[in-house]
């Protein structure tokens, strides 16, 4: 059994002191509520980009060329691929396959901070079937062969803020929005679609960007990948469609963790230096106490223990506090561009069990460090010295 | 008599500062560091925007009214150095090769060799190596900074695998350009907009004959905007329309367009001075409270309330001032540090008169407030109170 101080009275001690418990704590709060909401953002934009797309999907871009954007696939290259094997098909024995146009077209902000680069993605019936996770949550969709077009929830709510009926004017047309679709808070949510071949008319091109097509199941993207690496005349690069997304979030997100991560050093620094003072000063202002404890035949560990579990505590107190406020921040939306699509991006900040669990052995840990030193200080006191101190 | 009075506050608020050096030395450096950051983070936020505050603004950039990732015809070139005012013409393309991989990112353009460096006078390239460029279409002028980090000297062959023009390129470095002075981008890869547009004329004939930006010099930077406008009614309802804005604002854009992370930065440093605060603010409750007893006694002795307030807030400021200053003091060779570690990511990296008022400024309102609570307790409590009063 332990013979240790017991838990209540390293509570105690800092209920005692409660203004100063209080500052710490809501200064290591602060650098928690920082750090967490930096992790937040950076899953946000992976769960996001991360969630776009199916694995049953497979997007085709031309070779090295990165991005939908900056792509472009021949009609005879759209042809040839429709032709090779693993795909699936439909009722009438076609392949399922969407021939898409992708391109970025400037839309104001409504704050008034610039324009955004907005992705119009040129679509067809299939493509829409390809995409079960986008659903209509006002008005209709498009009508094939006309100016209509469906935006993303992130599109509608937010700082570009469209609305049914809405009239955006670009590639010399006037495009009305005739519904509004929800993709489950994946990168879609981002986009305005609309009919393929109008698009293709509209900025007068001859080819298309990228071409999405459906696996029979999601195990035969081997066979499909290899039929391709069969036509060396085909120049194009294949990802599955989750993965293609995912991929393109890597950028910013590292950006941001690279970023945030060293604030978060450089604060908590600050912090721990806090949690230092306090816990110093604990040490000072019981002096006597800590000799009465040792002559009582308490061990020097046993008071190593005492001082570093009330820094622990100290940090736990910061954590959960920094954790409530961080997850008031999931209401927030952030609307951004995308450094590598060079296109706007819509996310949420998302708290998950890891970040908790990160964001809690993190605060402790400052605790720790800023506890370690004074309890030292503590157990290195002579009983007798100690005993005799004002 | 006040001057007397003053010179006690300030000795007594000395002594009692250091009663407890340990503590005293922890409270200013976390006050350093919180400055320190405070002055990186605003820093970093300067810096992004000197790139744009430092462009001439007798140059406009006329690019495509749909979004930048549409091209424009070169012919739009011709049309607009016909009009009057307009003083030269050149364009660019964004190239977008990857050299190795995407970690050895440059900016890369296709320019019109002829005219693209007398509109910007600003890079400086000897005469014989601009005409060994002019001479070798497949030649390329590279920015010192590109150079040196790559360890490219004039001769070397440079493969470039083309995302946006599909293929694998290779150019040879003709000249080495420098800048005016030490805020030009020397970090440009610049090649021949003809090389590239007859390559991809065999291969995707659409995307030949087509311009990302034109550049245009105009003769009176005062009628910036009436040109402006001037350009784009010319291809008004056309099949490419334009829009034209001057060099910084379009540089402006860039930037707004990464404005939540600015934004994000902004905030953060204001974040590092409540954080600070509340260290700070502890370290004179606690030193006030341990000396509940010798205010009461001073207070009995007949000093004035506003004596005591007027001790711990010297105390305070004192210990504020000195992490401030010292924290600005880091600052340069921090900052110094922060730009070498970074050295593509900003082409300036200066501390702004205007961020060390900031600090300062910071410094001593982390002083103020971190003096208010005990200040305000220390006025309320009776002397006999605060004689009995156990610490």
């Amino acid at each position: 059994m332990s013979t240790g101080l017991s838990l209540s009275y390293v509570a105690r001690n800092l209920i005692a002191r409660k203004l100063t418990t209080i500052l710490t704590a809501s200064g290591m709060a602060l650098v928690v509520f920082v750090f967490a909401t930096v992790l937040m953002m950076a899953e946000g934009l992976r769960q996001t980009l991360g969630g776009t797309g199916l694995p049953s999907n497979v997007v085709i871009i031309r070779q090295g060329s990165q991005t939908e954007v900056q792509s472009t696939l021949s009609r005879e290259q759209a042809n040839l691929i429709a032709t090779l094997p693993g795909l699936a098909s439909d009722a009438a024995g076609q392949a399922r396959l969407s021939r898409e146009v992708l391109v970025l077209v400037n839309l104001p902000r409504k704050d008034g901070s610039g324009m955004a680069n907005v992705v119009v993605r040129g679509t067809t019936p299939v493509g829409l079937q390809l995409r079960p996770q986008a659903k209509l949550v006002a008005g209709r969709l498009f009508r094939p062969g006309s100016s209509e077009i469906v935006v993303g929830s992130g599109m509608a709510r937010g700082k570009i803020g469209l609305a049914l009926g809405d009239t955006l004017s670009f590639g010399l047309r006037a495009w009305t929005v005739v519904g509004i679709f929800d993709a489950g808070h994946s990168g879609f949510d981002s986009e305005i679609w609309g009919d393929s071949g109008q698009m293709l008319q509209a900025f007068r091109r001859g080819a298309y960007s990228s071409m999405v097509v459906g696996l029979r199941d999601t195990a035969s993207y081997g066979r499909f990948a290899e039929a391709l690496a069969q036509q060396p005349s085909l120049k194009v690069d294949i990802k599955r469609e989750n993965r293609f997304y995912a991929d393109q979030s890597e950028k910013l997100a590292d950006f941001i963790s690279i970023l945030g991560k060293t604030i978060t050093v450089i604060f908590s620094i600050g912090a721990i230096i806090g949690a230092m003072i306090t816990m110093y000063a604990s040490v000072a202002n019981r002096t006597r106490e800590i000799g009465t404890l040792r002559a009582l035949g308490f061990r020097r560990g046993n008071i190593v223990m005492a001082f570093l579990k009330e820094a622990m505590l100290l940090g736990l107190v910061a954590g959960v506090i920094g954790l409530l406020l961080a997850s008031l921040t999931q209401m927030v939306e952030i609307s951004t561009t995308n450094v590598q699509t060079f296109s706007e991006v819509v996310f949420g900040l998302v708290l998950t069990p890891d970040i908790v669990l990160d964001v809690l052995l993190f605060s402790i840990l400052m605790g720790v460090l800023g506890g370690v030193l004074p309890a030292l200080r503590a157990s290195r006191l002579e009983i007798v010295d100690a005993l005799r101190s004002s | 008599m006040m001057t007397r009075q003053l010179g006690y506050v300030v000795r007594l608020a000395r002594k009692n500062m250091w009663r407890h050096r340990l503590r005293t030395l922890l409270t200013i450096a976390g006050i350093a560091v919180a400055i320190v950051s405070f002055g990186l983070l605003r820093t970093v936020v300067d810096s992004w925007y000197a790139g744009a505050e430092l462009s001439s603004s007798g140059r406009l950039i006329t690019r495509s009214e749909a979004s930048l990732s549409f091209s424009l015809p070169v012919t739009h070139g011709e049309r607009i150095r016909r009009l009057p005012g307009v003083e030269g013409v050149t364009w660019a393309n964004w190239f977008g090769g990857i050299y190795i991989d995407e970690k050895h990112f440059f900016p890369q353009f296709a320019v019109d060799a002829a005219s693209y460096f007398k509109l910007y006078p600003e890079f400086r390239l000897p005469p014989e190596q601009l005409a060994a460029f002019l001479r070798d279409r497949r030649g390329a002028i590279v920015g010192r900074k590109t150079a040196a980090k790559n360890g490219w000297k004039i001769g070397d062959q440079v493969p470039l695998k083309g995302t946006i023009y599909p293929g694998s390129w290779s150019f040879t470095i003709r000249g080495i350009y420098t800048g005016a002075d030490d805020k030009v981008d020397e970090s440009q890869f610049l090649l021949h907009w003809s090389y590239i547009n007859e390559a991809i004329k065999a291969v995707l004939p659409s995307m030949a004959d087509r311009v990302g930006v034109f550049v245009v010099n105009i003769q009176q930077p005062g009628q910036a905007a009436a040109m402006s406008a001037g350009i784009d009614s010319l291809f008004r309802n056309s099949l490419a329309e334009t829009r034209t804005e001057t060099q910084k604002a379009f540089q402006l854009g860039f930037i707004a367009m990464v404005d939540t992370i600015l934004v994000a930065i902004q905030t953060v440093a204001y974040v590092v001075i409540l954080i600070i605060m509340a260290v700070m603010a502890n370290t004179m409750a606690m030193a006030a409270r341990e000396r509940m007893r010798e205010y009461a006694t001073l207070k009995a002795l007949g000093f004035s309330d506003r004596f005591v307030a007027a001790l711990i807030l010297g105390e305070s400021l004192s210990i504020a001032l000195a992490g401030g200053l010292l924290g600005i003091a880091l600052s340069f060779p921090l900052a110094e540090g922060f730009f070498r570690a970074t050295r593509d990511l900003f082409l300036v990296f200066e501390i702004t008169p205007s961020t060390i008022a900031q600090q300062l400024i910071s410094a001593l309102l982390i002083g103020a407030v971190a003096a208010l609570a005990p200040a305000w307790n220390s006025r309320r409590i009776a002397i006999v109170d605060g004689l009995r009063a156990v610490t």
